[in-house]
């Protein structure tokens, strides 16, 4: 723009010359125009895709529920999600009625975490291995990821039931699959929370008054 | 002592190199962004390790805000058409053609169906209000919520994948209760939207 008219004025009282034009062409509005257009898209776009987490729950089947119950009391750890992101686990089930000893823990990696790994030792080094093999390019893909859930679907792995009371929240849970995940655990499932978890709870950890 | 001369520069700079930045720039962001849906409500979602993606379509959005109301979403503007008229049949209300389409242009929704036609008529902004945003019924006396989902699966067929995004502090007996009413009806295989967290395995 600038330069065209510059070139305008110096031509009055001159000999008329043949026109020369700048080839050059003022590209500032059209880097405006540019710019807009991309703070436009940064604004309106989502760049981040969220991920997601799949978990698939046992159908209604009565076939499901016997399998549930099935499920022995060695190898079963309770885990029971409270209120204001308590958390609390016990091994076993009531046996002649003696109770569970029922442990406090937290969602950090040195809580629940520690434990879950401590009881899933196996897997946890038979799945480190093949991620090591995995990176070094030993496995494929395929294989991997069928070792992978062989590994995790192995009989010494731990049966995690997890309980979630109806005062924990969603984060609470999301955070204990996520546990499940991190764990290499594949044998869990989320079962409604009982009156007897609850007086559990209760018994051993009495609500301040 | 000699005058120095000070060379007379323009002004002006080359603008060039800077367009072709600007448009590069333009043309990554163009290429690589899919637009954000608006939602009626605002969800802080928790984050999980898990780093499966989402698909890109074909997804039924059920959103749940910390109140514990209920949104469901569609991504095809087909399909939603499609299921509007289907719900309704379900509740004998007739949705006109114009509604059909106002519907077919909104990503999520949560009215009751009996106010349905009434959020239809709405301006765009009144529908973005805070006073609109009801949520679907989803308790065990009034449950369209599982009409909808339902309705959605006849529609979309197997392929259509349900997906939950709640907001971290949603109490437990909400997402208990949807996810009793998805097991009713058969809906076994659901994901769970998070957004990625750093963690370390050792």
């Amino acid at each position: 723009m600038a330069e065209m008219q510059v070139e305008d004025k110096g031509k009055k009282g001159k000999k008329p010359k043949q026109k020369k034009h700048t080839t050059r062409v003022d590209l500032t509005p059209m880097v405006d125009l540019g710019f807009l257009l991309i703070t436009f898209f940064m604004l309106t776009t989502s760049m981040l895709k969220p991920q997601t987490m799949e978990i698939s729950v046992p159908s209604k089947d009565k076939v499901e529920e016997d399998e549930q119950n099935k499920v022995k009391a060695s190898q079963a750890i309770t885990v029971l999600l409270g209120k204001e992101n308590k958390l609390y686990y016990y091994f076993g089930t009531e046996e002649n009625g003696v109770d569970p000893e029922l442990i406090q823990t937290d969602y950090s990696s040195e809580g629940i975490r520690k434990m879950l790994v401590s009881k899933n030792v196996e897997v946890m080094n038979k799945v480190n291995q093949l991620k090591l093999d995995k990176a070094a390019k030993k496995v494929s893909e395929e294989d991997y990821k069928n070792k992978l859930s062989e590994y995790r679907a192995s009989k010494g792995a731990p049966t995690i039931m997890i309980k979630a009371a109806d005062d924990s929240n969603y984060k609470n849970l999301v955070d204990i699959l996520d546990e499940m995940n991190i764990c290499n655990i594949a044998r869990y499932a989320i079962v409604d929370i009982t009156p007897y978890d609850l007086g559990l709870i209760d018994k051993k950890f009495p609500p301040a008054k | 002592m000699p005058k120095v001369k000070v060379p007379r520069k323009s002004t002006t700079v080359d603008m060039t190199a800077m367009c072709d930045v600007a448009f590069l720039l333009l043309t990554f962001f163009m290429l690589t962004s899919n637009f954000v849906a608006k939602e009626p409500i605002v969800v802080a979602i928790p984050s999980s390790v898990s780093e499966i993606k989402i698909p890109e379509r074909d997804i039924i959005t059920v959103l749940i805000d910390r109140d514990g109301k209920v949104f469901f979403g569609l991504d095809a503007q087909q399909v939603r058409k499609d299921v509007l008229e289907n719900v309704g049949k379900a509740y004998s209300i007739e949705f006109t053609d114009k509604e059909l389409n106002e519907y077919s242009k909104i990503s999520s929704s949560g009215v009751p169906i009996e106010k349905m036609k009434a959020f239809l008529a709405l301006s765009t902004e009144a529908r973005d209000s805070k006073d609109a945003a009801i949520g679907i019924p989803a308790d065990s006396l009034n449950n369209q919520f599982k009409v909808w989902i339902k309705t959605a699966r006849q529609v979309g067929g197997p392929k259509m994948r349900l997906a939950i995004k709640s907001d971290s502090n949603t109490p437990y007996k909400v997402i208990k209760s949807v996810m009793t009413t998805l097991q009713d009806i058969n809906e076994n295989r659901y994901n769970l939207i998070t957004s990625l967290k750093e963690v370390s395995t050792n």
